[in-house]
């Protein structure tokens, strides 16, 4: 294709790009950049139905003159980043300073919103992505030797989990949980512990979560590596058979190696996915124990005063965070991708 | 539908809404309001709508998340609303960014009827006009106490020693809920104990944070001895879930809103027995002392600057029509209302009993939502147990000073 023409092909997708992905991450990190001006705080005396009091006020007119003067805030650099609310570089390192052991470092370090958040979502997309990926292949497999009568309601009902909206899915399954729900009664009754609750502590919280994170996603994985069964070539197999492989065998030479770049696809985008959780901690109430990087730029941004500054931060943070977390995959991909074209 | 019944339905309808026009005295505008939604908003809306006709246009958009919409649907020139409802905390980002106008000029022409204490001035000028109260108060069932052979409790000492009773008798394992859960309402249920213990949130005249002190350790102690009456999912809880569990007879107690009072006491789902047990009380003291731990809140209305003047004229007159006597009269259950005319209700009882106790209304100042905020993100580790008080309101001032200074409140 000439350069002029390609040029002239991509021009839409190019534009939508620059439009849609580059300017918005461009006006982040710029208001990750910023603070707030200062606010004028005058003393009034503020009247209601409940009697007089002297109160603080913003001076409206001051303020606003401040405003129009930067009315992006101030430049703050990367003050914002290094706050206790994000990287929390002071207290991190007095931690370090203070504490002598490891596990005291880790619990100081773990009463920091950034880290406690990070914390979860690194062991929720850890431990969820594998099993996620385990679990469909064992679906796809087991449906994929099914009579041909079963295989459509089968499959229809194992996609059940991805059907449902993830925030819809959490909140039913919230109260399923509850200690007066059908599940908490029934765990209830089997650990014969009518104190047990799910929601109470922190280990349960989390491993409720991340048996959810499985429940919903492994429908996709399931649906992915369905498909890529239909394509394994039946010669090799067959070959396989003849050489007395056990089935066991012949998943692990055949089958496996044949899926491998779908197991590659499914990690790049539960990687993603995962590292963004967010609608099970809002729906299962779980902030109090569990809470994600996206959840805190949710936080900042419903409050009664929204933190865009903060908000901001914490996206470019997530950004690249996912970076790191797709590195390795993306860099096998690439010299996977030039080996091929020597 | 034939075509001749459609038009006379339509006829109808013009009819109907020219007649509504003739009450309001209104020729012209837009009015479009963004709201809270409960029941008395609702009456308050739907009273505004009847001057709709004839030009005029009235519109509502009642939404329980109106706090996330309102600053960004204000800051808009021309502004999304004309009018909306507000609360004592509501109000301060709406005034801090100057997106609500003063009501002084629109009071003297068109509010000749409203009685002092339902403006809320600030430095001398209205900015919002008032209607009802509302607040967090005690419930009891009075026939679990009579088990326990226990008093009414007056005093957060008295409940948990009452908690204590109820659950050594047997009669119940869980016997208080308050709305603890983590974020807002876990916040709100510091900011009243708080108070109680007679604290103040910040050094006089500034924005600097002052509750890592003898009454914020007080305040957190006796919170976390009430949530060990709760039951243990307490850090779920919320307005809902506490009046779910009240009408299912699984508490003895509870710290709810008195907003929620026509509910407990209706006779939907719920129990007659539960329902005649239950007292709505005033608010408990705390630590000997005089007021109750809790906090007064008004909710009112409030005009947008960034609209024409004309437009604010008009929605001034259908707020004030909904607020009139007669929508009060029509839905007296619903609310304490500030208006004239109101009757006091069984279900406005616990209210009434929290203000006459002189009950600090809820701070209107600029950070402390900030404050808010950081309380009710950093104190649930204490009251899971993991956390010392000390840290716990040491770990919420170092959260406030960072957002303070990110918005520039703090330097």
């Amino acid at each position: 294709m000439r350069h002029q023409t390609f040029f002239w092909f991509i021009l839409p997708s190019l534009a939508a790009m620059i439009l849609f992905i580059a300017l918005p991450l461009v006006s982040v990190v710029v208001q990750s950049l910023h603070i707030e001006h200062e606010q004028v705080i005058v003393t009034t005396e503020n009247c209601g139905p409940f009697g007089c009091t002297e109160e603080s006020t913003v001076d409206t007119e001051a303020t606003a003159q401040l405003r129009a003067k930067q009315p992006l805030g101030r430049f703050a650099g990367l003050s914002t980043y290094f706050d206790r609310g994000h990287l929390a570089s002071a207290e991190v390192s007095e931690a370090w300073q203070s504490n002598a052991t490891w596990g005291g470092f880790f619990a100081d370090l773990y009463n920091l919103p950034f880290y406690k958040a990070l914390s979860f979502t690194l062991t929720y997309t850890f431990l969820v992505t594998p099993l996620v990926i385990v679990l469909g292949l064992l679906i796809a497999l087991g449906v994929n030797r099914l009579k041909p009568v079963l295989k459509g309601p089968t499959i229809f009902v194992s996609l059940l989990p991805m059907i449902i909206t993830p925030l819809i899915g959490s909140l039913i399954l919230f109260w399923m949980i509850d200690a007066q729900g059908v599940i908490g009664k029934t765990l209830q009754w089997l650990f014969e512990d009518p104190e047990l609750s799910l929601k109470a502590s922190p280990v349960l919280t989390w491993i409720t979560l991340m048996v959810y994170g499985v429940w919903s996603s492994a429908p996709f994985a399931f649906v992915v590596f369905y498909a890529g069964l239909q394509t394994v070539n039946s010669d090799s197999l067959e070959a396989a058979m003849i050489d007395g492989a056990t089935r066991w065998q012949q998943i692990r030479y055949v089958v496996i190696p044949h899926l491998m770049p779908l197991v590659v696809f499914i990690s790049l985008i539960q990687l993603m996915d995962n590292f963004r959780v967010f609608e099970p901690i809002v729906g299962f109430s779980a902030e109090a124990n569990a809470t994600s990087l996206s959840y805190i730029i949710f936080a900042d941004m419903r409050s009664d005063i929204t933190r865009f500054n903060s908000a901001a931060a914490t996206s470019v943070l997530t950004v690249i965070g996912v970076a790191i977390l797709l590195a390795p995959v993306l860099l096998r991909t690439w010299r996977d991708f030039k080996g091929k074209a020597v | 539908m034939s075509i001749t019944k459609l038009s006379m339905i339509s006829a109808t309808a013009v009819f109907l809404g020219s007649t509504a026009f003739a009450g309001c005295g209104i020729s012209s505008g837009n009015v479009s309001i963004l709201g809270n939604e409960f029941a008395a908003i609702q009456a308050v809306a739907d009273g505004a709508k009847q001057c709709a006709g004839d030009g005029v246009t009235v519109e509502s958009n009642l939404n329980k998340d109106y706090r996330e919409l309102q600053v960004a649907a204000l800051t808009a020139n021309p502004a999304q609303y004309s009018a909306v409802t507000t609360t004592n905390a509501a109000i301060v980002p709406l005034m801090s960014d100057g997106l609500i106008r003063p009501l002084d000029d629109l009071i003297a022409k068109h509010g000749q009827n409203l009685s002092k204490n339902q403006l809320i001035t600030v430095d001398g000028k209205v900015m919002a006009v008032a209607f009802m109260a509302n607040a967090q108060h005690l419930i009891v069932r009075k026939d679990i106490l009579e088990a326990a052979g226990l008093e009414v409790p007056t005093t957060y000492e008295e409940v948990v020693a009452a908690g204590a009773a109820i659950k050594e008798a047997g009669l119940m394992d869980h016997p208080f809920a308050t709305t603890s859960k983590t974020g807002w309402n876990l916040g709100e249920e510091f900011v009243n104990m708080y108070l109680g213990f007679g604290g103040e949130f910040f050094k006089p005249g500034t924005a600097e944070p002052s509750i890592n002190n003898e009454a914020g350790i007080a305040a957190l102690n006796m919170l976390k001895s009430l949530t060990e009456l709760s039951n243990p999912d307490f850090l779920t809880f919320d307005s809902n879930a506490v009046q779910a569990s009240w009408e299912a007879g699984d508490l003895a107690m509870a710290h709810l809103w008195g907003s929620r009072g026509t509910g407990l006491l209706d006779d939907e789902g719920s129990t007659p027995e539960v329902v005649s047990n239950t007292l709505l009380v005033s608010s408990p003291t705390v630590g000997g002392g005089d007021i109750p731990a809790s906090t007064l809140w008004w909710d009112g209305f409030a005009i947008a600057t960034n609209i024409s003047d004309a437009d604010a004229e008009a929605s001034f007159i259908a707020m004030m029509n909904g607020i009139s006597t007669d929508v009060v009269k029509a839905n007296n259950d619903a609310a304490v209302w500030l208006v004239e005319g109101y009757e006091p209700a069984p279900a406005s009882a616990g209210v009434f009993a929290t203000a006459a106790g002189k009950t600090k209304p809820y701070p209107m100042i600029p950070f402390m939502g900030l404050m808010h905020t950081a309380l009710g993100a950093e104190l649930t580790a204490f009251l899971q147990g993991s956390e010392s008080a000390e840290q716990a309101l040491a770990d919420t001032e170092a959260a406030y000073i960072s957002a303070a200074k990110e918005k520039g409140f703090l330097n």
